[in-house]
């Protein structure tokens, strides 16, 4: 069924009794032209793009346990495209330009909203940075804008722009188109989308094993038995060493772990999404009215989805020395995601070596926002067997020819990003 | 938080120490760079006991290595760096 507003009136007469479920649960079939193992935010949008775009309607998103249950569910939400290499403009302006008609597009609400994404600078070079930013993006059509440490204090009263805060404040970059969506509303929009389709969404079903003959695939082993396939592609980031493991392959990826945490919901106080030059402390506020706070990574490599304390004790110092009127706010939960950490920072979007098998994931801490621009170059790559000229760089043998693409420029280790 | 059995200060809270990389991902100066290329760019990256690097930043600023559960962060055969066996 179509959502909308008679819909919405019709179901609420009716004491929303009657919403019918939003998409199947079937059994796998013997064999599928694609099956995307990953039913993230990724893997689901690969899936729809397939089926909407490229006409390839016997796809099956195979997820280990069930839609949206991984790191699609335990990011902060911001989506922004402001970066400074010429080659992540094009992805991460992709994904945007996409976002901001995904609601439209699937028929699902994903709140989606584009209240601005602004870095903060605390020093001359700060500034500096934030400038030739700024205008790397202009050249790239991207939008962004200078402000002074006036115009900051205009857009966000309550933060502390005094000349003895910890963390003085001289200006920031502002990406007006920048903003947050509902993670989970993307995963369970995509998911019911891609369904309406054709395809099969298969939850609680994790792949043990790849088909290989004569260095091609042919299809996976998996708890719910053996599923053929001409194509498979690999969306799960945070476990990809695992997954590409079972095909003898060896990745440019480490997986760390990223924190985030909540709090008690209050009335509307930042209706920005606030990150800084120097620090590494981001803050937003959610529809709900909960504070979402992020801090650094742990930077070790984990699956253990569970981080220190002193992670978090420095992302709320830091925010409460930008933001003091947080201090009266109680935390109300912290979680953890596994990070897909790239030796440069930038993801991979990529056949590999073994013949109809596709690899996508690397995203290091910064998949969600570009989750619909990953699934429709994916989409494009396992549909057509050849990139798009906006993954074309995104290649796991760049390590080995040297065109890495590393944004903070900080070298190849993973944990120093 | 972890606790790491320094060789050197006993156990002592994770946030003194740094990870550096996994044992694996150690050059050497003889390597081809085929090896090199491997060693530094591509990882294993395991889910259960990993050999690593870390030091004691900010302790006695030691290197050491360590076999620790990806899963479990339980940590297991701590040494001075070079006393692998």
């Amino acid at each position: 069924m179509k959502y909308s507003a008679l819909s919405l009136l019709r179901a609420g007469l009716g004491g929303h009794k009657d919403w019918p479920r939003a998409w199947r649960d079937p059994d796998p079939k013997p064999h599928y032209d694609v099956i995307i193992i990953g039913g993230g935010g990724h893997g689901l949008t690969t899936a729809f793009y397939l089926a909407a775009v490229h006409g390839v309607r016997k796809v099956a998103v195979l997820e280990r346990s069930w839609i949206g249950g991984g790191n699609t569910g335990r990011n902060t939400t911001i989506v922004r495209s402001n970066y400074r290499l010429p080659q992540l403009h094009a992805l991460m302006e992709l994904s945007l330009k996409r976002w901001e008609g995904m609601s439209d597009e699937i028929n699902y609400n994903v709140m989606f909203s584009q209240r601005g994404a602004l870095f903060l600078g605390h020093s001359d070079s700060d500034m500096l940075q934030l400038a030739q930013k700024g205008d790397a993006m202009r050249a790239d059509g991207i939008d962004a804008d200078l402000m002074t440490r006036d115009q900051v204090a205009r857009l966000i009263p309550l933060l502390d722009v005094s000349s003895t805060a910890r963390y003085p404040v001289q200006g920031g970059l502002i990406q007006r188109r920048g903003g947050t969506a509902r993670h989970d509303a993307v995963a369970w929009g995509y998911a019911r989308a891609a369904d309406r389709l054709g395809v099969d969404i298969i939850q609680n079903c994790e792949v043990t094993g790849m088909d290989i003959t004569g260095g091609r695939i042919t299809g996976v082993q998996t708890s719910r038995g053996a599923i053929g396939a001409d194509r498979v592609g690999i969306a799960v980031a945070g476990n990809s060493g695992r997954v590409a493991a079972l095909a003898d392959l060896r990745l440019p990826i480490e997986s760390h772990l990223l924190q985030a945490f909540v709090s008690e919901p209050v009335k509307p106080m930042i209706d920005t999404v606030i990150m800084t030059q120097s620090l590494h402390c981001y803050i937003s506020q959610s529809d709900k009215g909960e504070i979402v706070l992020g801090g650094d990574p742990d930077a070790y490599p984990t699956y253990s989805q569970r981080g220190a304390p002193h992670i978090i004790e420095k992302a709320a110092a830091e925010a409460l020395a930008l933001v003091p009127a947080l201090s009266r706010l109680r935390m109300l939960r912290s979680w953890a995601g596994t990070t897909d950490m790239s030796f440069d920072g930038s993801p991979f979007i990529d056949a590999t070596p073994v013949e109809g098998l596709y690899f996508n994931g690397g995203w290091c801490y910064g998949g969600f926002k570009a989750t619909p621009g990953s699934g429709w170059l994916f989409a494009h790559l396992l549909a057509r067997g050849e990139s798009h000229p906006v993954a074309a760089p995104f290649r796991l043998d760049r390590f080995e020819t040297g065109h890495t693409m590393d944004e903070p420029g900080v070298g190849p280790m993973p944990q120093n990003r | 938080m972890m606790l790491i059995p320094c060789p050197h200060c006993g156990p002592r809270a994770h946030a003194e120490f740094t990870f550096d990389r996994p044992v694996e991902a150690i050059t050497r100066p003889d390597e081809t760079p085929d090896a090199l290329v491997r060693n530094l760019f591509s990882r294993d990256n395991p889910r259960g006991p990993s050999r690593e690097l870390w030091r004691h930043t900010y302790g006695c600023r030691s290197w050491i290595t360590l076999t620790r559960d990806t899963a479990t962060h339980a940590i297991t055969d701590v040494r001075p760096v070079g006393a692998d066996a």
